[in-house]
Formats: structure tokens, sequence, C-alpha cells
């Protein structure tokens, strides 16, 4: 999948994660967490296994980790992907 | 003999009490986060050069953030405490403080002040209403307070006693706490504190629905200890899910017609509801926290303000915390072995202290934990705690919203729990259910420096607090 | 079986994540009226997400979109693989409404080399024709284990007003009521949505329960626990059930036809009564008496 346009999801309440995305060439990402020390190496594990998971090859991720558990930061970077390509989400 | 004590200025007060470099000088906190007076007291004694002191208040709120400038102006070059909340406490995990801050609890403080551990130079009181000699209290006033029960030992064992009030009486007041007997300068000012500050309007019951199963958890736990029957006494914190755990426990004692002795503690109007609807013969306050409470204290004569020593103390013949049956108590931390922190937050920043956590639970015979089994992707549920604020030994039941754990110790209550059909589940059980959900924390890293020293209630010293980088 | 219902915004983290700690026997993940237009797309992989990985301890139920949304496949798409107990389709009308959700589930089952009817309906009954139909929509599948009636929505397709005391709805509670029990599925009553008012929600389900709903939903965790004590048998309820179990057994025993117990013949509906009672404590985990 290719990001095309700027994207966000999620929202900044406790337990979620606030996502943008946008085009760029290559992957970064950019974690601000309330848990950034204990599960920082781990967040951003995951948001680039889900980017690989659909095939998202060039993305700038940024993540605003309000203490999201795993499931929940999965679902808001896919969101954000599917938002980012202009397709509709599964 | 002078027939008035009163003088025109902090700053005239604090030169008749002969403040002098590297002494010792203390606070209380009935003031809570609306206290004016350690903050105008500091800078009185800064403008005048005054330098290297050593601060003892029984807590320290984020309204004395601007401690922080007179730690780095060197003011102030020692601290010692009950409590520090986050903002002063950041700076002191930072290690803006040479010497390490000492941390004790709300029994031990008045303990060590009485043994002469930590004798006081002067001590200023903060009064919502004094007379002209000194007599003060904190029942009326347009800053009052209720109890001053924190102040008493700083009154009774310092060299020098300085009260400040925004309500100068007349000579006698009645109804004092602080007998003049104590008492060398009354300096009149014009506000002492911020009444929003200093106690809530009303303290609420948590709306939140996991804090409401938890405090169901609670009052069930109680009910089936085998220790709700008539003459049960009680305490419990302001956080939202241990009233709530009150206001569940009440509703058992009225419909199962159990009267209590007595409530303990800092009193809210939860406890008072309780007291007028029988479920206890006395309230003992060593601090109230909301207006319900204040005006219960100045016109109910059950409802009794007691000092700290009175309240806590390790070193008096005896103390209310000793005959306490049940303390419901918060933590930020719980470990396996069921010690608790209510010092340091997740990343080892001081942002709390004992007060009379460590003290209750090791008077109560059942003193239980109430906490959500995970906290922003964290489990409350440790290995080893950041800080040892109270030891495990005194604890006796974890609630959380998804299971109860009952210290290994206690197998006679944890039966009579699983039999009423609780549920019950071992502690390491919980710690699993929580990182199942979180996943496993990195440990974090912390300096090397000690910045702060933990003090038992006995003196001993319980932990050392490491810096923050 | 169920005595709590409990409506659950789905795109809402911190709340899913102790969604099943509530004492609900069910939780009601919500990706229809709870979620704007906007987060549609979020929820459902929030929600999807939430099923996969959060073991919930109790009973789930997805309400997807209404079929006259184009939302309501995709929310399929992606809750069926994860197989909750139920599926809410919201608005529904008719028989053949619940033929369409139906056969799409059929075909995402068959897709998924699933079993067929693995997923269970419980309409939500909540529009005029709704109710007119209730029979039919009960008894259009064997897939519809359960309806649910939603009072808000009902009062206004009927142009009255929603009160308290639910005079209004009195006849479509009765209506879905009789529907259920004739087509054989359980039924499930309208929230009590003022939050605040314990005594009013307590009259309100015990109504329910009197008129035979199975159970009743919920907007609230703070209403769980009142409905559950309502619709759970009472510890007389159960003692009189086993009595009457056991006068049968004895009756049997010596070949009587018929007994009496206190002072009442026991009939057969008295004895399905009783069996209903003792199997709905036993599902509760109302401890029984030896």
């Amino acid at each position: 999948m290719e990001i095309k346009k700027a994207a966000v999801a999620g929202t900044m309440e406790s337990s979620d994660v606030y996502v943008e995305i946008q085009p760029a060439d290559g992957v970064t990402v950019e974690i601000q967490s309330v848990v950034a020390q204990q599960f920082g190496e781990d967040i951003d594990r995951v948001v680039r296994e889900v980017l690989s998971d659909h095939g998202v090859t060039g993305a700038k991720v940024s993540l605003n980790d309000k203490g999201a558990v795993e499931c929940v930061i999965r679902a808001r970077v896919e969101t954000a992907i599917r938002r980012g390509e202009g397709g509709d989400a599964q | 003999m002078n027939n008035s004590k009163v003088v025109s200025s902090i700053k005239e007060a604090v030169k008749l009490a002969g403040v002098k470099d590297g002494m010792t000088i203390s606070f209380h906190h009935h003031l809570r986060n609306g206290d004016y007076v350690l903050n105008m007291v500091l800078e009185a004694i800064a403008e005048l050069g005054i330098k290297d002191l050593n601060v003892n208040a029984s807590s320290v709120f984020d309204t004395h953030e601007p401690l922080i400038g007179h730690i780095k102006n060197h003011v102030v070059t020692g601290l010692e405490a009950d409590y520090i909340g986050g903002v002063v406490g950041r700076a002191i995990s930072h290690g803006v403080l040479e010497k390490p801050v000492v941390f004790r609890t709300h029994g031990g403080r008045p303990a060590d002040i009485e043994l002469g551990r930590s004798p006081i130079d002067v001590a200023f009181v903060a009064a919502p209403t004094s007379d002209t000699m000194g007599n003060c209290s904190g029942k009326y006033g347009k800053s009052a307070c209720g109890s001053l029960g924190y102040a008493f030992a700083d009154a009774m064992f310092a060299k020098k006693v300085v009260v400040i009030t925004d309500n100068l009486v007349p000579y006698p007041l009645a109804d004092f706490s602080i007998s003049e007997a104590y008492v060398d300068y009354v300096v009149p000012v014009e506000s002492i504190g911020n009444p929003a500050g200093i106690v809530s309007g009303t303290t609420k019951i948590t709306r939140d629905p996991v804090g409401l199963v938890m405090a169901q958890y609670a009052a069930k736990v109680i009910e089936h200890s085998g220790l709700l029957k008539d003459g049960m006494s009680f305490q419990t914190g302001a956080g939202g899910a241990s009233l709530a755990a009150a206001k569940y426990l009440k509703d058992i004692m009225l419909e199962k017609g159990i009267k209590g002795s007595y409530g303990l503690g800092g009193i809210t109007s939860y406890m008072v509801d309780m007291l007028q609807a029988g479920c206890f013969e006395a309230l003992l306050d060593v601090q109230c926290f909301d207006l319900g409470a204040v005006e219960s204290i100045r016109t109910n004569p059950r409802h009794r303000e007691v000092t700290a020593a009175h309240y806590a103390s390790p070193a008096v013949r005896s103390s209310a915390v000793d005959s306490l049956d049940v303390v419901i108590l918060g933590a930020t931390q719980i470990d396996t072995d069921f010690n608790v922190n209510v010092h340091t937050d997740s990343n080892g920043y001081i942002m709390g202290g004992s007060g009379g956590h460590s003290d209750t639970a090791a008077g109560a015979k059942l003193a239980m934990i109430i906490a959500p089994l995970t906290r922003a992707r964290l489990s409350i549920v440790v290995d080893h705690v950041l800080t040892v604020s109270t030891p495990g030994s005194t604890i006796d039941v974890l609630v959380t919203q998804r299971g109860i754990a009952v210290n290994p110790k206690r197998q006679e209550l944890k039966e009579r729990l699983q039999q009423a059909g609780l549920p019950i589940v071992e502690i390491e059980e919980l710690k699993r259910i929580a990182e199942q959900l979180t996943g496993t924390p990195k440990p974090i890293h912390l300096g090397d420096r000690v910045v702060a020293n933990v003090l038992y209630r006995d003196g001993s010293l319980l932990d050392t607090i490491k810096s923050v980088d | 079986m169920r005595r709590s219902m409990l409506f659950m915004p789905g795109n809402n983290a911190g709340m899913l994540l102790n969604a099943d700690i509530l004492g609900a026997d069910a939780v009601i993940l919500d990706l229809e009226d709870a979620v704007s237009p906007a987060e549609k797309d979020a929820a459902r992989i929030l929600v999807r997400n939430a099923i996969q990985t959060l073991h919930y301890q109790c009973e789930v139920c997805v309400r997807i979109n209404s079929i006259d949304t184009a939302f309501w496949k995709q929310d399929l798409d992606a809750i069926l693989p994860l197989k909750p107990s139920l599926i809410m389709p919201p608005k529904i009308s008719t028989a053949q409404d619940v033929l369409t959700v139906d056969a799409y589930m059929t075909e995402l089952e068959d897709k998924l080399g699933m079993e067929r009817n693995t997923v269970k309906l419980i309409p939500l009954i909540e529009t005029a024709l709704g109710v007119e139909n209730a029979f039919a929509i009960a008894s259009s599948s064997p897939r519809v284990a359960a309806m649910l009636l939603g009072g808000e929505d009902l009062t206004a397709d009927l142009q009255c007003k929603r009160t308290k005391e639910g005079n209004e709805i009195f006849y479509s509670r009765s209506r879905i009521v009789v529907a259920a029990r004739a087509a054989g599925i359980d039924c499930y009553d309208t929230p009590f949505t003022d939050v605040n008012d314990d005594e009013g929600l307590r009259a309100d389900a015990a109504f329910a329960k009197s008129l035979g709903f199975t159970g009743k939903s919920s907007i609230s965790p703070r209403h769980v626990a009142s409905i559950n004590e309502i619709f759970s048998p009472t510890q007389a309820d159960i003692e009189y059930a086993e009595e009457v179990m056991e006068t049968i057994r004895i009756a049997k025993e010596q070949g009587k036809g018929v007994v009496s117990l206190r002072g009442k013949m026991i009939d057969a509906p008295i004895v399905t009564r009783a069996r209903q009672v003792l199997e709905m404590a036993e599902a509760m985990g109302v401890r029984i008496h030896e």
C-alpha cells in the first residue's frame, strides 16, 4: 500500500494513541510516550510491523502515546494507513 | 508581662524568633495546596539573607514550587517531609538538593520530634483563627481547614513557635486547638491561603465504573473479613474509589444494623455521613478534606480533632492506629511480596509519600490496597517496587478489578473470602494477567545518587530513592 | 443465558480494556450510534483487535451499522471471523432484513470455512414496523437467538414521547415478549436511560421481568448489578423449584399420577417453570443449597 496523503487516527485520551502518518521516502517512526522507557522499543517494532504487514515502504509516522496497549496501537496505526492510502478500511 | 504576642510582620517574627543560618524550621500542611504560609515565610527569610535552612514540613504540595528556587539559592539546603507532590518531587529527583530528603510517616514525624531525633528550632503554624496570645484553631475563619492535628508536635516541641493567622480575634479564643502555652509570637496577615485549594467544596465518589467495581469488592472483603461487627473501626483515603468503598460499606452496615466505634484519619464528608447515620460512635480527625468535614468538626462533639501523635505515633503510650480494624489504602505499585510504593511514579520521580500509609497498615487488623490492575500500560503489580513505602508484611489484601490477592500469611482470611465467593487469585497471577495485557516492561534507568531516604515509622531506614537523570 | 447486556462505545480504547469486568453477562461493543460517521473505520478496527487479543471473560455481542448504510458489510467482514457470540443488526423491521444479514453472514462463514450459524443474531427492534413484524423476525432464521427492544428510536417512530414510566412502549414490550416466546427465543428489554436514578431503574427492570423478558440491556455500568439481581431467580424461587422437582421425583417412584405441593396441584407448566428456574440458577452460578 502506498501512503498518498497525510492522515491521523486515534485520540489523546488515556490508554489510547494519536497517530499521524504522511507520505515519505523510506520509513521513519517518531514516538512520544508516557511509557517510553518501558515500551519505546516495543512500540517502534509494532509500528514497523503493521506498516510492513500493509506493504507500506514509504511513510513518516508520529505517535503520541498515552499508554495504549499493543492491540490499540496496531488498530490506530492500521486506521491511519488505510486513511492515508485513501481507500476504505476493512 | 506582655499581654500581646502580636508582631507586625513575618519578617519581624523571623527576627524575633532568632532564625539563623543552619537552623531547622517547620510547617504543617492542613492548608494543603492552598497554603501561602510556607512560601511567605521562606520569602521573608530569603530577604533577610538567612541561608542553609533545614525545612521540616509535614507535607509539600505543588503550590510550594517557590521552594525549588530557595533550594537553588541555598536558602534551603535540607528538606524533611511525609509527602512531596509531583512538582517539587520532580526537582528533587533531578537532584536539585545536595542532601537527601528525609521522608517520614505521619506517625514517625511526631515521634522523632518528641524524642529529639528531629529537633525544630522555629515552628511556623498557619492558623485560620488565633487570639492575640496564640490560642489558635483551624475550625473558624475564612481559611478554615478543620483539624490542626499535624501542627501539635511542632508547637509543643519547637524552641520557638510563630502562629500566622488571617483571622485575629480578641483573647481568649475559647475553642482553641493549640494552646497559648506553646506560642511565642502571633503574626496577622492578609491571607494564609487560597480557600479553593485548602479544602474541596465536596469530595466526590468516583464515577469511573472500574473504580466502582473495585470499591464493591473492597466493601465485600470487609463484610466477609470477620471484622464487620459492632465496634468496628475504619479508615479510608480520600481517593474516589476509596470513598466509594466507604459508601458501599455504609450501605452494608446500615442494612445489617452494625454500629462501629470510630472512623479515623483524614476525614471527608462521606465519613461524616457515616457518623450521622450511626455507623460510628466518633470520628477521630487529624485532617479535614472537605467543607462537610470542617463543618462537622466545628459543630459535632463526637467528631474530635486528634494530634498526629495520637493518630499514629509509635512513640506514645498508644495511638488510634493501634486499635484500627480496617484501613483502605492506595498504591502506585505493589510487588509480589505485597510491599507498596506510594513515593515514586513509574519513571522513578518523587510524587507522593507515606503520609499515614505505613502507620495505618502497621496498626490495622485488615490493611487493604485498592488499585486498578493497570494504569497507562503498566501493571500495578511488579516483581520489585521502585520504592518500599510500606512493608509487605503489614499489607493483607490487594483489591483490583480483575481479582483480589490475599497475603499468604493470612491464610484464614483467604479462606473466608473464598467461601464468600469473592474472586481470590494469587498476586503472581494478577501480575501475569496484567502483563498479558500490557506486555513485559523494560526496567527503567535510575541515577546513582540517593536523593531521599525513606524512614519507617520507628525511625529505621526502609529504603532510598535514587535520582532520575 | 443473560440477565444483563451492557452497551460499550466501540471507539473508546480505555473502556474496551475493562469492558468485561463490569458485571454484565454480555457486552455489546457498539459500532453504530456510539461512533461518529468519521470514526466508523477506526472503531471497526479497534473492536476487531480488542476481541482478538483481550480474552474477554464475558459473552461478546457486536452492534453493527444498519443495512441501509454503507458500513454493515465491512463491519461483518472485520468482526465475523472472530466469532463473537452475537451480532446485533439495528433497525430490523422485517424478516427480509434479517435474511439479508443472515445471507451475508452465511457467505462469509462459507468463505472462511466456518460452520454455518456459528455466530447468532440478536435483531434490534426499534421501529413500529419491526414491532408489528416481531414474530416473523423472531422466526425468520435459526440464526436468530434473541431480540432486543430499542425504546428510544421506537418512540421517535411512534411519534410519542419517551417517558420514565414507559406506558408508551407497554404494547411493544408485550408484543416482543410474546413474539420471542412464540418463536422459542430470548428477549431483552430496552435500556433505562437515567444513569442517576437507581430506584427508577429497579422499578423498570422489575416490570420488564414481570412481562417475561429474559434480561435487560443497559447503557451504564452502574445499572448492571441491579439488573443482574432482579433477573436472577431468588433463593425462594430456587428452593420452591427444587421442592417441585423432588415432589415429582417421589411421585414418579410411587407411581402417582397427580401430586400437589403446598396445597397446589403440580401441573406441567409448574414443572416447566421449575426446570427453567433451576437451569437459570445454574447458568448464573447462583449457589444452590444442598
